[in-house]
């Protein structure tokens, strides 16, 4: 299953990042394959957030931000000049790590992303909310709350109505950063679950501090320390017989 | 043997003064403000039962309204006068039951009612020698500039609250709001002598009307007076809404325009809505502006460039020439309850009806 024959989706090479003065992000250079799950592990403040960021230019929204070496998708350079950043982002969709619906109902939640993409059409709406709500499995739980607030839903079901959120727009990647963090461990399961059907159709990118999620969910990790990826390889090579002291003693909770 | 240190003695109850005394006068204080607002309007609105409820007028202000009726008419036939008085109003009016033998005698026993059908009248004339205190004009230009401020204040002050929100750079942002914040404590006589010698004149070649102090010119500087209070409470809700909702919202591939109009906004709807009230009270009761800049005359009609009168420039102008305990000295008052309830009114159906479906609409159900 995890065979190397995928093809692949994103490519870094000497991606350095400044946060003003401070180096964030030390060349990293690294292959995403396409249609599998992609964890990202190390300790707090080691820049893997950050690194998720980049892939869809979400650090342009900080000022003192500083990029160099580059990040190509499906062979382009998404920080070339002439790339749109907001039809870039239309293809790469985020899950944060604090559930952030909207402040509208549930519907209006998924279907604001397909209305900014001019789709008009309330039957094609009605469609595409309930079939994200499905791909995201939390339809049946909402599907008789469709207008009322988002808000009111409890904390695992907003991080899946988020995921649901990002599916709506239909986009090739989905990135998520600690998605199941904040949540207890039966929707932390939920989401496992869904990450795992999910890889079918879409490239999944997934930030996490917990290392059994890594093990459980991703085909692939990588592990930073210090805004240098350290080692990068398939999960279970990586939880098994890693190369380097580090990432060992990471692992196994020696320091972190 | 164990000593511990979770004993009776430890944990008695102690009595803290400055505890007890800090308490006490924070509650006396609130109170006490409670107290002034509630003996302004008790006072506001004792003031004008007497114009429903006193058949015969103190004997005290009698001679000084005799001398006031003098001043007013100017014509030494009373008889003739009262002729053509009588044209202009409906007959059956309990004021003019009175007025209609308008000798000296007659007027100084005039009764000081005034019945609820004279003051839904269409004509505001408190000093001529037949007072009519038809309130419907008064009512109708405050309405009428109040609808023109905000027109032009709500759309101008959101959308910059937007822009300095979501838009501006940050060291422009921090010009910007404070610079409009400024403009909020400017003296409204300020603004009303800048409406009155400039932009009435400017206007007026602008747009070629007739009447040079009008509503229109009126409504923009009232405008002017209300754009920086709608605009700071906006800001300030715009700014709440946490960054997260941004974040969710640039993901999805929304434009920074998008986010600011279909995401912050709806999510700042509650504070929007508060901004507005607050501008809608400011020009409904402002009163210097209204005084120099509308022409004040009380007119009933639907276009913008003829000239209106207020309620509350309507207290401004006439409150200081008025007889004390007089009629019109009651009607005055009784203007000042009305605003009172308008203003109270609004913001009541604004909190509990509007309010609560437009956040149903926007936000969706609460469960």
């Amino acid at each position: 299953m995890q065979g190397g024959m995928k093809e692949t989706k994103i490519v870094t090479k000497d991606l350095t990042l400044y946060y003003g003065e401070k180096m964030a992000l030390n060349f990293v250079s690294i292959e995403i394959p396409e249609n599998q799950v992609t964890a990202f592990i190390g300790p707090s403040g080691c820049g893997k957030s950050t690194f998720l960021r980049t892939l869809n230019r979400m650090n342009d929204l900080i000022p003192s931000v500083r990029i160099e070496g580059k990040v190509l998708i499906d062979g382009l350079d998404i920080y070339d000049r002439k790339v749109d950043v907001v039809n870039l982002r239309k293809k790469i969709g985020m899950v944060f790590q604090k559930s952030n619906p909207f402040a509208k109902s549930v519907f209006d939640n998924i279907a604001y992303g397909p209305r900014i993409n001019g789709i008009r059409d309330k039957k094609r709406l009605e469609e595409i909310v309930v079939t994200s709500l499905q791909r995201a499995a939390i339809w049946d739980e909402v599907k008789d709350r469709m207008n009322h607030s988002a808000l009111g839903l409890s904390g695992g079901q907003q991080q899946r109505l988020c995921i649901a959120r990002s599916l709506a727009v239909n986009p090739e990647i989905i990135l998520m950063d600690e998605p199941a963090s904040a949540l207890d461990p039966i929707s932390t399961g939920k989401i496992e679950e869904l990450i795992f059907a999910l890889k079918e159709n879409f490239t999944i990118v997934i930030v996490t501090h917990n290392m059994q999620q890594a093990a459980r969910v991703s085909d692939h990790t990588a592990f930073f320390y210090l805004g240098e990826l350290i080692e990068y390889g398939k999960t279970r090579k990586i939880f098994t017989t890693p190369d380097h002291k580090q990432t060992e003693e990471y692992i196994t909770g020696r320091f972190g | 043997m164990k000593s511990y240190t979770f004993t009776k003695e430890s944990l008695r109850k102690k009595f803290r003064l400055s505890e007890f005394l800090s308490e006490k006068i924070i509650t006396g204080f609130a109170l006490l403000s409670i107290t002034i607002i509630i003996l302004i309007f008790v006072f506001v609105f004792r003031e004008t039962i007497p114009l429903f409820t006193s058949k015969e007028r103190p004997t005290g202000s009698r001679e000084e309204l005799v001398q006031e009726q003098y001043g007013v008419v100017p014509e030494p036939r009373p008889d003739q006068l009262q002729r053509q008085e009588v044209y202009g109003i409906e007959p059956d009016s309990a004021l003019m039951g009175n007025r209609e033998y308008s000798t000296e005698e007659h007027a100084a026993g005039q009764e000081r009612r005034v019945t609820v059908k004279g003051l839904l009248g269409d004509e505001w004339y408190p000093v001529s020698s037949n007072p009519r205190y038809g309130l419907i004009p008064l009512m109708v230009g405050t309405i009428k500039i109040t609808l023109i401020a905000m027109l032009f204040a709500a759309p101008i002050a959101i959308l910059a609250a937007l822009f300095s929100s979501a838009f501006a750079p940050t060291w422009l942002r921090e010009w910007i709001k404070p610079a409009i914040e400024l403009l909020a404590g400017f003296p409204s006589v300020v603004i009303g002598f800048f409406a009155l010698m400039v932009m009435a004149t400017v206007l007026q070649e602008l747009f070629g009307y007739e009447t040079r102090l009008n509503a229109f010119v009126g409504g923009i500087a009232m405008a002017l007076a209300a754009i920086p209070i709608i605009y700071t409470i906006t800001e300030d809700a715009l700014t709440a809404i946490p960054g997260t909702y941004k974040e969710a919202s640039l993901a999805l591939g929304a434009s920074k325009w998008q986010t600011a109009l279909f995401v912050t906004l709806p999510a700042a709807t509650p504070g929007v809505f508060a901004a507005i009230l607050l501008g809608i009270g400011r020009v409904f009761g402002e009163t210097m502006i209204a005084l120099m800049a509308t022409g004040n005359a009380g007119l009933i009609s639907a276009n913008p460039f003829e000239s209106v009168r207020t309620l509350a420039a309507t207290i401004g102008a006439e409150m200081a020439e008025v007889v004390f305990g007089d009629t019109h000295y009651g009607v005055l008052f009784l203007i000042g309850s009305l605003l009172f309830v308008f203003t109270f009114s609004l913001n009541a159906l604004a909190e509990f009806y509007i309010k609560g479906r437009l956040m149903k609409r926007i936000q969706g159900k609460i469960a």
